[in-house]
């Protein structure tokens, strides 16, 4: 299935891109979806802390994805 | 959500708060306004300014990017925390984004109650769980380059 990612901060630098259509099995969580996404990006290795939002909010590595979701790769917030 | 604030109804709440990310200058005389009333005794404000020096290196300036529909929404559930959790009346969250030089400000806070205990704790609330929760990176520039903050394990 394809979803969207968005990637933010120090994560949109290294990827040198701000968003990607991304495929993945049918019924992937968050975690699998953070290893698929290593492995197609070995610079993110460093920041695998990174948090990831579901369609605009935090989600657990639990989720499970579903097609066309929004998936933002959140590296730490420096708001403020 | 709306099960938890069985104490105030929806629409009192949603007159209760004031959120903006812009990239326009902050105003703080606006937050105050918003949270002035003649009922409150006290109004607390944060303001954040950007520093020219960290960790010993010259700041040239502060470059803030936003997830904007997503901090929107993170900072909407700070204020609604805060009315939930602190006696106040009335809370503004307001924080910018771009690029602001030194002495600018990226984040006014600003929270009324009728005692100023209330508004005390409920803005410093506000601005550590900011910091914590609302996707908002900085992005420092010095001199000789620059760095994502908090970005390095």
């Amino acid at each position: 299935m394809n979803i969207k990612i968005l990637f933010f901060g120090i994560t949109r630098d290294l990827v040198a891109q701000s968003s990607i259509n991304f495929t993945i099995s049918p019924k992937s969580t968050v975690k699998e979806l953070k290893v698929a996404l290593l492995k197609t990006f070995p610079k993110l290795e460093k920041y695998a802390q990174f948090s990831i939002a579901v369609n605009e909010s935090y989600a657990l590595e639990t989720a499970i994805l579903k097609e066309n979701d929004v998936v933002a790769i959140i590296p730490p917030v420096s708001g403020g | 959500m709306i099960s938890y604030f069985s104490t105030k109804s929806i629409s009192i709440l949603l007159s209760c708060f004031s959120i903006l990310i812009s990239n326009q200058k902050l105003d703080l005389q606006s937050c105050v306004n918003f949270v002035s009333d003649d009922a409150c005794g006290a109004i607390a404000t944060f303001i954040g300014t950007v520093r020219n020096n960290t960790q010993h290196k010259d700041v040239k300036l502060l470059d803030f990017s936003t997830y904007k529909p997503m901090a929107l929404k993170e900072i909407e559930k700070i204020a609604l925390l805060a009315l939930e959790k602190f006696d106040i009346y009335k809370i503004a969250i307001h924080h910018a984004e771009g690029a602001l030089q030194i002495g600018e400000l990226p984040v006014i806070i600003a929270v009324s109650s009728a005692h100023r205990k209330a508004s005390f704790e409920a803005c410093q609330f506000a601005i550590d769980t900011l910091k914590k929760t609302v996707p908002i990176w900085k992005k420092e520039h010095f001199t000789d380059g620059e760095v994502w903050v908090n970005a390095t394990p």
